[in-house]
Order: structure tokens, then sequence, then C-alpha cells
């Protein structure tokens, strides 16, 4: 574009504005009348492939998440249920928030011998920036659970106990298998209600 | 004493049913309308026993929401007249519906009742008296909370209110002129007429110019966008800064009624008001030679009708104005309204003079 164009006046009809108003207005009743279209289709049971809002209906559609997408911690556990864990501190010491508090504890076995006997993170100070995951020598802590409905009425329930992380499980359902980004496209993933329920509006 | 009952009875059905319902359903309509506009679902949680119906709970939700909010009044605040204010502004912009004519006579028993609240002679100068004086809550309320920002937004609302009262005053001569009455029943059956045996003669098909500047001095009277500097709440919040709970509530609610009031305005003067075309008071007399007699009932119930679908039709045309456009500048609006609208509408009158004169 040519930067002098910027500085011509404007002429007679610029200035009254109304055919740009106008213009605006065909934009905008055009986008008006298209999903109010759809939208009337939909209620009589027509389905189309375009859709008249991009909206995704969270609570009982979910939108997929990339496949790294960092979410609530867990730890793992070893075959016989005990945690994978042992106390090694990497993870309290690479955390930039100082937010976990491990107590190392002793275990009878020879092979293995310490055990978290606390594991608290606590979620009102943790960053999620995947430090702990990734330091940890023992694939003990993951960050795949797919939870991020974190909200809470009290800060002393937003840390989070050995016994709490260890009953998380991963949510690989909440996460899009594809690499590249699909994301934006159709799949969506029902949790609990039926889409029956789902109105369009 | 039975015109005392019919006079409440017509101010309980008008304005507390025509004219607060469709105030309600506005907040509902701007969201979804919005919302569609933009590619989007809006509201649609608020249920009872399960049922959304497209989310039009959330009118109840959202009073209910506004009645039980902490009542604030800051400190500094006078508080008699921070009281009153939201009352004042919300009081003169139904008290305007008085001269609205919602519909012609309905004979009940041989009593003729006029479907108008008051059959002023001089309908349409007591509504724009009424509206000029709605400002006045927004000022004291504006200077009563003891804050300079909504001292701000109450000086814009008086500032832009006097601009435009001036521009909406002069623009509305030329309907006057033409149809040679300031009564407002008496108007609208002069649009009754017909051009050449088809067209109705509406004020729109006189006086487009006039329609084109009304409509725009119109929404500028409503304070909203793209006219809302007085509110403007991303530079200042408004002459309502301080206000929560349903003083706030009542407020918003007047900014709604008052577009409301404009749309009635303006359907009266430009669209014919109630008539519906080829709708004369034996029955429909169309221009291909068909008749349909009906009855007085039915004759007003249509007109009733006729006159709300079209209120309906332009309140969704400002809304589509309001998510279209962004704001003005405090210094646009004013010389919109000094230096074009108010010389165009001056020259409106002269030139309706002339055609009236020589022709």
């Amino acid at each position: 574009m040519n930067v002098h164009d910027k500085y011509k006046p404007l002429t007679f009809w610029e200035r009254t504005y109304l055919p740009r108003i106008w213009d605006g207005l065909v934009i905008t009743m055009h986008h008006f009348f298209r999903n109010l279209w759809h939208f009337i289709l939909a209620r009589f049971g027509v389905q189309r492939e375009w859709k008249g809002a991009v909206t995704f209906q969270y609570p009982e559609i979910r939108r997929l998440f990339h496949p790294r997408l960092r979410t609530m911690h867990r730890l793992t556990k070893r075959d016989d249920g005990t945690p994978r864990c042992v106390a090694c501190m990497m993870c309290e010491t690479v955390c930039p928030a100082k937010c976990i508090y491990i107590v190392a504890g002793q275990r009878p076995e020879k092979e293995i011998e310490k055990v978290p006997v606390k594991f608290d993170i606590d979620l009102g100070m943790c960053v999620f920036c995947g430090y702990c995951v990734e330091a940890c020598p023992e694939d003990a802590i993951r960050m795949d659970t797919g939870v991020i409905e974190m909200a809470s009425y009290s800060r002393q329930s937003l840390i989070l106990t050995k016994e709490r992380l260890l009953s998380h499980v991963p949510h690989p359902e909440y996460y899009t298998m594809r690499k590249d980004l699909e994301l934006a496209a159709k799949p969506v993933q029902l949790r609990t209600e039926s889409e029956a329920g789902v109105e369009a509006h | 004493m039975a015109e005392i009952g019919i006079a409440v009875a017509k101010i309980l059905f008008f304005v507390f049913v025509f004219v607060f319902g469709t105030a309600a359903l506005l907040t509902w309509v701007e969201r979804k309308q919005s919302a569609v506009m933009q590619d989007r679902i809006g509201a649609n949680r608020a249920a009872i026993l399960g049922l959304r119906v497209w989310g039009l709970f959330h009118i109840i939700a959202d009073s209910l929401k506004m009645f039980f909010k902490e009542d604030f009044t800051p400190r500094g605040a006078e508080r008699f007249l921070f009281s009153i204010a939201p009352g004042i502004t919300m009081f003169f912009a139904l008290v305007a519906f008085a001269a609205i004519p919602f519909a012609d006579k309905l004979v009940v028993g041989g009593r003729e009742i006029v479907m108008q609240i008051a059959n002023l002679n001089v309908g349409i100068l007591y509504v724009f008296a009424v509206m000029s004086m709605a400002v006045y809550g927004v000022v004291i309320g504006a200077w009563a909370s003891n804050n300079n920002y909504s001292l701000i937004g109450g000086l814009r609302a008086s500032a832009q209110m006097i601009s435009y009262e001036v521009a909406i005053g002069v623009s509305i001569i030329g309907v006057l002129m033409v149809y040679q009455t300031v009564d407002l029943q008496e108007l609208v059956r002069a649009q009754g007429a017909l051009f050449g045996g088809w067209l109705p003669q509406w004020g729109i098909f006189y006086q487009p110019l006039g329609f084109l500047l009304f409509l725009t001095t119109g929404i500028a009277e409503t304070k909203r966008i793209p006219f809302d500097t007085p509110e403007g709440e991303s530079e200042i919040i408004g002459y309502h800064l301080e206000y929560s709970s349903m003083r706030f509530g009542m407020f918003f609610l007047t900014d709604l009624i008052e577009t409301v009031l404009i749309a009635c305005i303006t359907v009266t003067l430009f669209l014919g008001g109630w008539q519906v075309p080829y709708l004369l008071p034996e029955g429909f007399h169309f221009p291909w030679g068909g008749t349909w007699a009906l009855s007085n009932v039915t004759v007003t119930i249509l007109q009733f009708l006729g006159f709300t679908l079209k209120v309906s039709v332009l309140l969704w045309f400002m809304m589509i104005i309001r998510w279209t456009l962004p704001r003005f500048r405090y210094d646009q609006v004013m010389s919109l309204g000094w230096k074009i609208l108010l010389p165009v509408a001056l020259a409106n009158i002269i030139i309706t003079a002339a055609v009236i004169v020589f022709f």
C-alpha cells in the first residue's frame, strides 16, 4: 500500500460516514442471518457441516487438549500399588515455585530404601512448568491427568496430599492423539451427559 | 370512576406489560443477537427444572442477582440525591410513554377508549420535554457519587443531551410541517392515507432525510454505543460508576427503556404508528379491490400487533447498529451533532417548507 494514501483528504461521502457504516452493517447482518439460518436448520434436525457457532458447550463437550498440555499432577504406582517415588528430592529441588514438600521415610526392603512419608503439592503456588516431571529419575510424577478444573473454596483443599496424588488417574481420552493441529476441527468428546441434553442454543 | 379505572388499566398494560416486558426482553435480545452476529451461542445456562428455552431465564436470573447484591453507598456521597437519581431517570423515561398512541379507538359497551394513556394535543412536545428531563437523573447521580469519573460521565451526558436535543427537535419539524399537527394520534391517522392508491403515506416516504437524522440523534439520546461517551467503560466507567445492585440495574434498564421509547417515537412519526397498510376502521380495503370486514376489537388488536412488529424491527436494527459500530470519540460526537446533524436538519426544514409552499 502506498503510504501517502493515508493522508488523502476524505471525500464527501466518506465524511458522511454513511457508506462505511452501511458496509459494516452488511457484514454483521450477513453473519446474523447466515448463523440464524443454520441455527434454525439445526433446530429442525437438519445437520450440516457448517455450524451456526464455533462455541464448544464446555462442561458437556470438551475440546481436546494438545498432547503436550500439562494438567493436574499424579503420582505413578508400581505393579504392587506402592508409589514409584523414592523421595530423592529432585523435584522439590528443581521446583521454581517451591510448592512441593517431601518428607522421606525408610523402607524395610534392601533394594529400595526410601519412600515418601509425605508428598504435598500446593496447587496455589504451582506454576505448571513441568520441571518436576522432567527431573524425576523414576517416572514417579506425571502431569497427564487431563484435569484442568482446580478451583476450590479454600486454600487448604488446594494442597494435594500423597493419597490424593496417588488416586489421580490419567485421562488419555481428553487428549488428541494427533500431534499436528487438528484441534480446532470437529472432534468433540462427550464426558457425562448424553448429547441430547446439550441444546444447540 | 370508570375513567380512572380505564386509565389505570391502560397504564398497567402499556407501561408495565408492554414497556417493561420489551425492555426486559431486550436484555436477552442484546445477548443473543450479539452472539449470533459474532458466531457464538450466547447465554444459555440459566435453567428451571432443566428447561433452558434459549436462555430466556437469564432475565429472571439477572434481576434476582441485581436485587440480592450489596447496595453500596460510597463515603462522602450525597445520600439522598444518590438514592433518588436512578428513580428520576427511570421515571421520566417511563412517563414519556403516556403520549405514544398504541392503537386507534376501541369501542367497548358504547364507550370509546383511545389506546393512548393521555390523549394530549401537544403530544410530541410533551414527549421531548420529558425526555430532556431524564438527563437530570444522570447528572444528579453522577454528582452525588462524589467521584470524579462519575462527574465526567455526568458532564458528558448533559453536554451530549443538550447538543442532540437541538438536532432531534429540529429534525422532526419537517414531519410536523407535512402533517400539520403535533397531536400524535392525529399524526398517525394522517399517515393512513395512500399515495397513488397503494403506497401508505408514512413519514419515511415524505421525509427520508428526517428519518435518518431522527434515528441517529435518537440513538445518541439513548446513550448507547456508538454514542456512549457518558458511559465509556474503557476510559471512564461512566455516570453509574459508584452504583451497585438494583440502583445500577435501574440505570441499565433505563437505557433499554429509552431505546424502546426512541423506537416507539420513530415508528409513530415515520413508520405509520399503528397503521397497518390497507387496514381501515371497518376492515381491510385492498388496492386491488378486495375488502375484508373486521370487527372493531380485531382491528384494534391488529393495529397494536402492527405497532409492536414495527417497534421490534426497529429495535433489531438499533441492536445491529449497537453491535456493529465502535464508540465515537467525544469531540467527534460533538462535531457530528453541531456541525453535521443540526445544519442538515435545518436544511431539511427549508427544503420541506419550499416544497410545501411552491407545490
